[in-house]
């Protein structure tokens, strides 16, 4: 699993990775995790509003940071 | 509220909870809300009083002095304007969830300019914004066809004319100097915006923008009741969460002024014959940057001290509407003349307001 963090550096994107790594962490999910804060790849995936997550290329959540539980259920639902 | 449709399809991207839990969790859920807003109701209503009471008889402060003054002030502001922030925020949190910029942006593409300059602007009221997302959302407007004069209304309109704003006008100054920012914030957004539109400035747009491939996200905006009125707590958390500091410094700070200042202080330097104070107060304005829950208690206090009206406004306006960190952001975007002209053209429009409210009032 290819789970990317879209965000240009501001506190509400390390908060978002926070999240994100924690859940990892807690399901000891193997997905690997990546943080984008370059522009142009942003918009290419579609990012209008940061921070933005997505799994294996699709974009779960954008211009908020994800809760815990959000987290949990993208990653339960891939096999 | 609608929170009957609960059976609506869950959006497929956050995950509900089983349909007989959620139903069985919207009465209780439903009762508490209504509980909490009559509680609001009733203390709100109750404010004067209690700050009345706590500044003599609580603190044993004397009638007149300038202590007294103050804490009165800030005892009775403080929770005043937290409580409009919580309802407002919240109920515009909710309205949010209908208003993703996916589906602003989808509704301002391919306008004509003109009209799509006004739906720019009163959609920069509803479509979440915060300016460390001005360049995703930039380059997303613009290359989706988006014209360039239509995406710069939003980018003004956005973080100038925002709800924090308007309910600390509305709780500090009342509903017609509220009423007043909102509309001649809307005219500035589309006015500056049709300018920069009829200029054809798009040559000094950085030449990669134009390049890149914007991809499509899924709109987040079909959400069931129960989601929303989430989005509406979440917005409250995470707003008044962030800016009630700020509204405390601001209320205490305007309180000093209120107290301590002398009536007429401010008359001669931010009144109404001091011709040149409009473009100064926009001058110190522009590179300022603060969230508007900091600036409008001072303003506030300003005014009650014979600053204009016009004055003040223009210098909140610049304060909130153009900012040194936000011309950064964009200047990735952004060739120099473009940003001189979005900066000149705003700063214009503000100016402007300030002179006509000093005229009018």
């Amino acid at each position: 699993m290819h789970i990317v963090v879209y965000g240009p550096g501001c506190a509400r994107c390390h908060e978002t990775e926070r999240v994100v790594r924690k859940v990892l962490a807690e399901l000891q999910c193997d997905a690997d995790l990546q943080k984008v804060s370059d522009y142009q790849a942003m918009v290419a995936a579609g990012v209008l509003a940061t921070p933005a997550v997505s799994v294996d290329g699709i974009i779960k959540v954008s211009g908020r940071i994800p809760k815990a539980e959000e987290v949990k259920t993208w990653l339960r639902q891939e096999p | 509220m609608a929170s009957v449709t609960t059976d609506q399809p869950a959006p497929a991207h956050s995950a509900p909870p089983p349909p007989g839990r959620r139903f069985n969790r919207t009465l209780p859920q439903l009762a508490c809300g209504l509980i909490a807003g009559v509680a609001w109701v009733v203390v709100y209503a109750n404010l004067a009083g209690v700050a009345n009471w706590a500044a003599y008889d609580l603190a044993g402060l004397t009638r007149g002095s300038h202590l007294a003054s103050a804490v009165e002030f800030f005892v009775f502001e403080a929770p005043k304007v937290l409580m409009l922030l919580v309802l407002v925020v919240f109920g515009v949190g909710i309205v949010r969830s209908f208003f993703t910029p996916e589906r602003t942006r989808k509704i301002l593409a391919g306008r004509r300019e003109s009209v799509g300059n006004v739906l720019a602007a009163s959609l920069g009221i509803v479509t979440p914004f915060c300016s460390c997302s001005a360049v995703p959302l930039f380059i997303g407007f613009v290359t989706t066809g988006v014209p360039l004069g239509v995406t710069f209304s939003f980018l003004v309109s956005a973080p100038m004319v925002n709800e924090v704003a308007l309910v600390l006008l509305f709780g500090l100054f009342g509903w017609k100097v509220a009423a007043l920012y909102m509309s001649t914030g809307l005219l500035i957004a589309i006015g500056s915006g049709w300018t920069i539109g009829r200029l054809h400035l798009e040559r000094h747009v950085e030449p990669w923008v134009y390049q890149v491939q914007a991809g499509r996200a899924p709109d987040e905006s079909r959400l069931a009741w129960p989601d929303r009125v989430h989005a509406g707590a979440d917005a409250v958390r995470d707003i008044v969460g962030k800016v009630w500091p700020y509204v405390l410094v601001g209320i205490a700070v305007g309180a000093g002024i209120h107290g301590y200042v002398p009536e007429n202080f401010m008359a001669a330097i931010m009144g109404k014959s001091a011709w040149w104070a409009v473009p100064v107060a926009v001058l110190i304005g522009i590179p300022m940057y603060s969230n508007a829950a900091g600036i409008v208690p001072i303003v506030q206090a300003l005014l009650a001290k014979g600053a204009a009206l016009g004055t003040v406004l223009a210098f909140m306006m610049a304060v909130i509407g153009l900012s040194l960190p936000e011309t950064i952001i964009l200047r990735k975007v952004l060739r120099p003349p473009l940003i001189a002209a979005f900066v000149g053209i705003v700063g214009v429009g503000i100016l402007i307001v300030g002179y006509v409210f000093n005229l009018v009032f």
